[in-house]
């Protein structure tokens, strides 16, 4: 159980966030390819910012509760999934308020917006 | 550079690329706030989790509070913490969610994934929320 502490509280975040794309359909998970270019440089830039946080001992982790697989040497695989997981929880929770409230994100066809609310 | 400066300096680079790189304008838009509200109260739990059970430690060097102690959980509230966290996290996470937003709203303008679009909810969930 416990080298997956880590990797159970994004499962938590998946769940907690999934529901939208039935509940409110928010179509992301859909939208893969927009979903993929997304948060894939998301991933690495933070990636980035891991390594060097690692690095320079910003911060560690506790070995018992992250998974055994480490990437690029020093990250653990769980940090990784995390770049992975929030992202795509950001954006089911951006497109769950618009499904919910109609508000104007910036993406919209011009004649969709014209007299919108900002 | 410490964990304090770098966060800054993320938020910084975020809402630069975001006014006047992409010029998607998410910070000035209600429904950036209203998502982030929603966020940032989850952030609080889970990350509360991962720091207060202290699976990601932090050094008190490269911070503004103290170093995650080694036999308890560290502060609550208070030496540089907000549940259990470093407040930098914070900043760390609003880049990470401003950055992703940032990038799926440009995608969507230049026409890619715009359709289908989000919503309607439910019929279900349309009573709920009303």
């Amino acid at each position: 159980m416990s080298h997956f502490a880590y990797i159970g509280v994004l499962i938590f975040c998946l769940i907690g966030t999934g529901w939208l794309e039935l509940a409110m359909r928010t179509r992301v998970y859909r939208r893969w390819n927009r979903l993929m270019l997304a948060v894939l440089p998301v991933t690495v830039l933070f990636t980035l910012w891991d390594k060097y946080a690692i690095a320079q001992t910003h911060w560690t982790f506790d070995p018992k509760h992250v998974s055994t697989l480490t990437v690029w040497g020093t990250i653990p695989l769980d940090e990784i999934l995390f770049f992975i997981v929030i992202p795509i929880c950001a954006i089911l929770t951006l497109e769950g308020v618009r499904s919910a409230h109609g508000d104007v994100v910036g993406d919209e066809l011009l004649e969709q917006t014209a007299g919108d609310k900002k | 550079m410490t964990y304090t400066q770098l966060s800054f300096i993320g938020v910084a680079v975020c809402i630069g690329l975001d006014l006047w790189i992409f010029r998607t304008g998410l910070v000035k838009r209600r429904i950036f706030w209203k998502s982030y509200a929603i966020i940032i109260s989850f952030q609080l739990l889970t990350n509360g989790i991962l720091t207060g059970y202290r699976i990601v430690r932090y050094n008190g060097d490269k911070i503004i509070g103290s170093s995650t102690p080694v036999d308890s959980a560290p502060a609550f509230l208070g030496d540089g913490r907000l549940a259990f966290a470093p407040v930098e996290d914070l900043l760390f996470g609003f880049s990470l969610v401003l950055l992703t937003l940032v990038l799926w709203v440009w995608f969507g303008r230049i026409g890619i994934g715009r359709a289908p679009q989000s919503g309607p909810p439910r019929t279900f969930m349309r009573r709920l929320i009303k």
